[in-house]
């Protein structure tokens, strides 16, 4: 495909005859010969291995690591400083008025902070890195392939080729040795099942990901079934879920605003949007993102809109949507009025013309087996 | 069989031409989760949209081939939309349509004709 680019694993995704479709400016497997469904179920009762090449690896460092955390925390709402050496936590970029710019990993090294971006906004994110963080170098890895083995087959498969991956617990994060090479591990992933991803170097990946597949519990999954897991997990997709209109508490993200940063913590605010998201902390906001399952078999995808029963005026809208293939129903997530946000609400999504009715549910959809 | 470059086979069936999709299309969209047929009795043109069809990635319409009424539909695709996939010429067939004009047949692609746009 034209002005696409490619990962390190391109020449294996052609070997395994996978269908690749543009995504992000890459050319990425949306899925393999055994299909969408069987890769969705396989990786939730073994595991399934995802090239996440595409993603942005971004290593932030100063003078002391400290700098490097406090730097950061002027960008994120996240106590960075309070992330243990190696350990990762969930982050947001947020605008001056409060929206999300990405949504990141951040990963603390020891002497130096691992961040892993969203592959369509990885250049916009180190493009405002380099301009926001004073005192710190921001050095994208170019020369580093990413996969994510997800699923419960996951540590027995990794521990064979590195033991020390079996003492990690979720968003661990450490450098492995891997038959003389070190690889970036962190015990995560996107999906909702235990699982981890692997930075390795480029010119390694085809054969630790060959090495994966070779177990018969390991098979190759695609952006398809990707997108599966992470909706039926309940996980925003940047770019359709959370985005610069959209603020962390109208996300119902603020779990990931630690205590140190919010109104009367140690660093309290000091974040792009500080005031408004601060307000929202403690007042609420006007809508807010939340799981909807349709009452019928229809799949209700984006951007379907949400009304009152019998009212004419929407409510909200569906952001993504589909099947989830381990619930055998559709199911989907967007954002409601507040006053309409509660579990069990009944209201109507509009598809192809016709109101089919929907009712607000919590989320995740399928409880996660993280290794805690 | 005839075959529309929307990727729709007609089989004629006495009086009636039976409607489905092609295996190339069923293996094109993927694993079906879900199908929406039209009522049995309702009127369409080529070209209306007849049925709702949806794969874990997406949404497709498929279009009624040919002018007609459509008499009767295959209820079981929507217990079963994974049919679409396992038989797409057999058990998969979508649709019965009493035709207007059996020559609007003519003028859509045979197998041969088919093969060679899929190519």
């Amino acid at each position: 495909m034209p002005n696409l680019n490619r990962t390190p694993l391109h020449e294996l995704h052609t070997d395994l005859d996978a269908r690749m479709v543009p995504f992000a400016g890459y050319e990425m497997p949306v899925q393999y010969y055994d299909g969408v469904l069987w890769e969705h179920l396989h990786t939730r009762t073994s595991a399934g291995l995802f090239d996440v090449s595409h993603m942005g690896q971004v290593r932030v460092s100063a003078d002391s690591l400290e700098e490097a955390q406090l730097a950061l925390e002027a960008l994120v709402p996240v106590s960075v400083l309070g992330i243990p050496e190696g350990r990762q936590r969930y982050g947001l970029f947020t605008s001056e008025t409060g929206g999300i710019l990405d949504d990141l990993m951040i990963a603390n090294r020891g002497d130096d902070l691992l961040l892993v971006v969203n592959a369509a906004t990885k250049e916009q994110d180190v493009a405002h890195l380099a301009d926001k963080l004073s005192g710190c170098s921001v050095t994208p890895i170019t020369d580093r392939a990413l996969l994510a083995l997800q699923g419960p087959g996951s540590e027995a498969v990794l521990a064979a080729l590195v033991p020390g991956v079996a003492e990690m617990r979720f968003m661990d994060a450490s450098a492995l040795d891997w038959n003389g090479i070190e690889l970036w591990v962190s015990r995560s992933g996107y999906t909702g099942e235990d699982g981890y991803e692997v930075s390795v170097p480029s010119s390694k990946a085809r054969d630790l990901a060959e090495e994966l597949l070779a177990s018969d519990a390991v098979i190759p999954t695609g952006l398809g079934a990707r997108d599966s897991l992470r909706l039926e997990a309940g996980l925003c997709l940047y770019g359709s879920d959370i985005d610069t209109t959209t603020t962390p508490v109208e996300a119902a993200l603020e779990w990931a605003i630690q205590k140190a940063r919010r109104r009367g913590g140690e660093r309290e605010g000091g974040f792009p949007g500080a005031s408004r998201i601060m307000e929202q902390l403690e007042s609420g906001a006007p809508r807010r993102r939340v799981g909807i399952l349709p009452d019928g078999r229809a799949p209700i995808r984006a951007p379907a809109r949400i009304f009152r029963e019998g009212s004419d005026d929407p409510v909200g809208e569906v952001t993504s949507g589909g099947f989830g293939p381990s619930l055998g129903r559709p199911v989907s997530m967007g954002y409601v009025e507040t006053e309409f946000s509660g579990t069990g609400t009944v209201l109507e999504a509009e598809v192809r013309g016709r109101r089919m009715p929907v009712t607000v549910a919590d989320m995740p959809f399928r409880p996660s087996t993280f290794k805690r | 069989m005839k075959y529309t470059e929307e990727h729709e086979w007609l089989r004629v069936d006495g009086d009636l031409v039976v409607v489905g999709i092609t295996e190339h299309a069923a293996e094109q969209l993927g694993d079906v989760v879900f199908v929406e047929l039209p009522e049995a009795g309702t009127q369409v043109s080529s070209g209306d949209d007849a049925v709702v069809i949806e794969s874990v990635k997406a949404a497709s319409d498929i279009t009624a081939p040919v002018d007609g009424e459509i008499v009767e539909v295959n209820d079981a695709l929507v217990d079963t939309p994974g049919l679409v996939n396992a038989d797409p010429l057999g058990a998969a067939w979508f649709m019965k349509m009493k035709v207007d004009d059996l020559s609007q047949l003519d003028g859509l692609m045979s197998e041969d004709e088919y093969k060679e746009m899929i190519a």
